[in-house]
């Protein structure tokens, strides 16, 4: 049975680096967005980038204008975001490295290297340098996963996967949230090619655009992409199989520790109601009403799996 | 002209002949273009950094990881050199053992006069807090780190032991997988033992020791002080290998005297710990009160016998120069045989003679606190600006129970890759020599250190070290026994068709 310090460090290694990994997303499809689209849709493309990250105030607060190198150096590199992508890989690092007998060594070398690979960058530089930095880091982040996948199929690599499975539930409700609340400029409609342009931005982020055309044979529209991306068990990345993880994760631990509490009552409850719901239903009560509370339950959830695996 | 210097390979010969049975190996570092050394140094160096073997060097910035430099020249002991130092070693071993136990209970040694009393009692090392206990299996220093040096083809002396917490076993086998991976012809070349045997010995110790009332399959832990101590990577490298927990001390709780650790399925009982913080840091309600980093209680389990302590607590008192300095007796008494390995000379400025001596001579004598460790406390006379040396006067002087001296060594060089090609540089040794309820067992390999500035003759890491594999080779095998004998190839009377 693994130490309650271990399990809280590898909960957190799992979220930081979903977090990167997410960002670096983010970042790649915002640079692609805004090539795509000679038009204003560009600069809002970043300003949309800082809400997805939850980093729209801190940002403003520092006083630097809305520019693509501006807003991909705060996102990737600054030390001042505490969500960059340094700061998610300092951070898991810092872990790693007091837990590193509870990783593989590839899994830990996957993190030293991505962090040794961003440590000395002072900037992104500009479309493509952005671009090959992003890919590589995304290359080493795969890699972390890859090593997780290979770990002993034990209290260990659960506690990993269930960090990121909460971390990977609340960055694609963000993204939807924010994406669907995108004012278009005016005269443009809904629908029209920057609308598509954003929603098809939406589905890059998450490794969807293929998926979305297997799932849906129809063209590309608002309701379809949000029902794929928060009922669809098929897509990784949705809120429905983020859910169902999460549960199916803590049954795992539970079987190994022979105890389950109030974060498993939480988990399954989240689970049930959510495989009834129908995209219909959230649309008519409001998809950002729904984010929301989706958002502060997961939070409520991730203190529960503190509280119950004693993490402090 | 002889070289001032022995060379572990050319011997006296200053790189013109190699010493018999090295001709390969020389061949090999004369053969290897320096480019190509160069390439996989920096390769293994590189992948060190990766697996992040780093130390922090005291004093710097918290997150001024360093790696210890590594030479891709390796060491190599004949087979016959081998037995006779492990010989020594274990010999030695034992008897440090036997005096511990000796000193904390029955005193003998001191009631016979071999060693003064008020050495013993009135050291610092001396731990009053374990009188009268005896650790389970009489083992104190289960795993010691005798640090050794060379001055001649047959001459080997003991420069310290360390019997608290050595460091240093993860280099060893850490350089070994380097140097299989990157030198593999040298492999090829000779028969080298496997170091990789030590994390096997290291469990076997470890469950050997564990208390009586402890389960056939004892919990065993590694205690850190964590990840901030410069040791750190052994730590977790260690735990990794032993497929044991990595705790601190917040992990630990003690309850009625027994030893629990903290998991996510509620507290897990403990049966041996492999601490790694000093006994000072230990148990606060017993050592430094201040402590952050020690266990409260812990003290209390291991009095009450609930506990193994690897190495057990008030084992300093072996690492003292002073004490060291008795070593040759200390080993007669309890073994009833002549030291296999000697000491260096060694003047102790306790003794009014021996004080006049040192402060006559200290320009030519390395001085060492004799409480002293990491090469810091201690002046290399010859290498000293003159002030150093009266400065160091002074001190001595003030207290001269506090210092030790000892005679400059022509210490060996091993061949080492510099900027300017292969070049001798001097080397010291720690073979690691674990101790059990079953025995002594000296695994085949150590960590050698050596000195990457030409003509330094200090080899710790904090002052600008490097480390090297070091190769104990197989005893050569005749020619019948290196037929294959497993079954899996034709054997020579059925090839002839038998009778």
């Amino acid at each position: 049975m693994m130490l309650a310090r271990t399990a809280s460090y590898l909960y957190w290694i799992g979220r930081y680096m979903e977090r990167a990994e997410f960002t670096a997303r983010l970042v790649e499809a915002t640079v692609r967005l805004d090539a795509l689209s000679a038009r204003p849709a560009g600069e809002g493309a970043w300003a949309s980038a800082l809400s997805v990250a939850s980093a729209k105030e801190d940002y403003e607060a520092t006083g630097e204008s809305i520019t693509p190198s501006n807003v991909a150096n705060y996102l990737t590199l600054s030390e001042s975001n505490s969500n960059s992508i340094r700061n998610c890989l300092y951070n898991a690092r810092m872990n790693a490295r007091a837990v590193r007998t509870a990783l593989t060594r590839e899994g830990w070398e996957s993190i030293n290297r991505a962090w040794l690979a961003l440590r000395d960058r002072s900037a992104t530089g500009g479309a493509q340098s952005t671009i090959n930095l992003v890919d590589e880091l995304k290359a080493e982040i795969r890699g972390f996963e890859g090593a997780m996948h290979r770990m002993l199929r034990q209290d260990k690599h659960w506690m990993l996967r269930l960090g990121a499975a909460i971390e990977r539930a609340d960055n694609t409700a963000r993204l939807i949230d924010v994406k669907y609340h995108l004012i278009l400029p005016e005269g443009e409609e809904i629908g029209g090619v920057i609308d598509r342009d954003q929603w098809g931005t939406i589905l890059q982020t998450v490794s969807a655009n293929t998926a979305f055309r297997w799932l849906y044979r129809d063209g590309l529209s608002p309701g379809r992409v949000v029902e794929m991306l928060t009922l669809r068990r098929e897509l990784p990345r949705s809120l429905a199989c983020c859910v169902e993880e999460v549960t199916e994760i803590l049954d795992e631990i539970g079987q190994e520790t022979g105890f389950q509490g109030e974060a498993d009552r939480m988990a399954r409850l989240r689970h049930k109601r959510l495989t009834g719901t129908k995209v219909g239903d959230i649309i008519r009560g409001g998809l950002h009403e729904f984010l929301q509370a989706f958002i502060t339950e997961n939070r409520l959830l991730s203190q529960a799996i503190s509280r119950q695996f004693r993490f402090d | 002209m002889a070289a001032k210097f022995f060379d572990e390979i050319w011997g006296y010969s200053r790189g013109r002949k190699p010493r018999p049975g090295f001709e390969e190996i020389a061949h090999w570092i004369r053969s290897t273009p320096k480019k190509e050394m160069r390439r996989r140094q920096d390769s293994a160096e590189a992948a060190f950094r990766q697996l992040g073997i780093t130390f922090n060097v005291y004093g710097e910035d918290e997150e001024a990881e360093r790696i210890i430099p590594f030479d891709i020249v390796p060491r190599v002991f004949a087979a016959d050199e081998w037995a006779r130092l492990s010989e020594g070693l274990e010999q030695r071993v034992n008897a440090l053992n036997a005096f511990l136990v000796d000193v904390y209970n029955d005193r003998k040694i001191l009631a016979d006069g071999v060693v003064p009393s008020d050495l013993v009692l009135g050291n610092p090392g001396f731990t009053p807090a374990v009188n009268g206990i005896r650790p389970p299996h009489g083992v104190f220093a289960h795993i010691a780190g005798i640090d050794m040096v060379r001055t001649g083809p047959d001459e080997f002396y003991v420069l310290e032991d360390n019997a608290r917490t050595p460091s240093g076993v993860s280099y060893m086998l850490e350089n070994r997988e380097a140097m299989l991976r990157l030198c593999p012809e040298l492999f090829e070349m000779f028969e080298v033992e496997p170091v990789d045997r030590y994390t096997d010995a290291l469990r076997e110790m470890m469950q050997s020791v564990a208390p009586e009332s402890a389960p056939k399959d004892p919990v065993c832990v590694i205690l850190t002080p964590g990840h901030f101590n410069s040791a750190f990577y052994e730590h977790s490298f260690l735990a990794d290998n032993l497929g044991i927990e990595l705790v601190e001390a917040a992990d630990l709780i003690v309850d009625d005297d027994i030893v629990w650790m903290r998991t996510i399925g509620g507290r897990k009982r403990v049966d041996v710990i492999y601490r790694r913080i000093d006994d000072d840091f230990l148990d606060p309600l017993v050592f430094r009160p201040d402590s952050m980093l020690g266990v409260p209680g812990l003290m209390a389990a291991y009095f009450a016998g609930n506990v193994t302590i690897i190495n057990a607590p008030g084992g300093g008192i072996a690492d003292d120069k002073a004490i060291y300095s008795y070593m040759p007796e200390i080993v007669k008494y309890y073994t009833g045989e002549e030291a296999k390995l000697p000491n260096v000379e060694t003047w102790r400025c306790r003794e009014p003679d021996a004080l006049k001596y040192v402060l006559e001579n200290m320009a030519d004598l390395v001085v060492k606190k004799v409480d002293g460790s990491g090469g810091y406390g201690m002046l290399v006379g010859p290498s000293a600006t003159s002030e150093e040396v009266d400065e160091f006067k002074k001190a001595v002087k003030a207290n001269p129970n506090g210092y030790i001296a000892q005679p400059t060594l022509a210490l060996s060089t091993v061949p080492t890759l510099g900027e300017k090609g292969v070049k001798g540089r001097h080397v010291d040794f720690r073979p690691f020599v674990l101790s059990g309820a079953n025995g002594v067992e000296t695994v085949k390999g150590g960590l050698t250190r050596v000195a990457l500035r030409e003509g330094s003759l200090v080899v710790n890491s904090s002052q600008g070290g490097g480390t090297k594999d070091s190769l104990v080779l197989r005893p050569p095998r005749d020619q019948k026994q290196s037929q294959s004998q497993d079954g899996r190839s034709q054997s020579q009377s059925q090839a002839k068709g038998g009778s």
